[in-house]
């Protein structure tokens, strides 16, 4: 046997879970995990692997789209694929019956449950436009290929 | 008869005209139905299926 130097696997879905907490953290309330939105962001943004947390700043606004976006669900939690963790969302987001009439092309996934609504990922598409329809994102394979969060 | 939301009110989809697209590209499958009603747009549904996803590789670093 030998010794190998190596980001251990299942820490990383830990990381994924909250169960380190390398720096200071927050006192958590429950065992439960945190509830998830996602927002919808115009072409006009700027959204980023530089954002910290959720905020308005160029959301889009039109009928029936609330600030602030649609829960996630999140019925599978983070898994791990060999060494790669990944979670994507257990089913579409749908954002329903809008009219989002100035283009659009980001959504956000952040933290509802944080107090300051912690971002996690920006995701983005080719411009889009909506009328009194549904904007849908549907999710890729949740594995450690294509799931929409990965850890490698 | 097929009801279809519109910035009319929900109409029945024989009264309008429909137009399909689509595109892909490396990073999603797009879909999108639009409804006219005497040349206006009245509906615009829009489909994305995301193909790429956001990565981050986990480094540790020899001593």
């Amino acid at each position: 046997m030998a010794n190998t130097q190596a980001f251990c696997s299942q820490a990383k879905v830990d990381f994924m879970n909250g169960l380190h907490a390398l720096g200071a953290s927050v006192i958590r309330g429950a065992t439960t995990k945190d509830v998830y939105n996602s927002a919808l962001y115009l072409v006009s943004a700027t959204r980023n692997a530089t954002d910290t947390v959720y905020n308005t700043t160029g959301e889009v606004s039109g009928t029936n789209y609330s600030a602030g976006g649609v829960v996630v669900t999140t019925a599978t939690g983070p898994q791990l694929d060999t060494t790669t963790a990944h979670f994507t969302p257990s089913a579409s987001i749908v954002f329903s019956n809008v009219t989002l009439a100035t283009a659009f092309d980001a959504c956000i996934i952040y933290n509802d449950t944080s107090a300051t609504k912690l971002q996690i990922s920006v995701h983005t598409f080719g411009s889009q436009t909506v009328t009194a329809g549904d904007f849908t994102l549907t999710m890729p394979t949740d594995d450690g290929t294509t799931g929409l969060i990965r850890i490698a | 008869m097929t009801i279809v939301t519109t910035t009319k009110g929900d109409m029945d989809t024989s009264l309008l005209v429909r137009k399909d697209g689509n595109m892909e590209d490396d990073n999603e499958i797009t879909n999108w139905i639009e409804y006219y009603l005497d040349g206006e747009l009245v509906h615009r549904s829009v489909h994305v299926h995301l193909k790429r996803n956001v990565f981050s590789e986990s480094v540790i670093q020899p001593f």
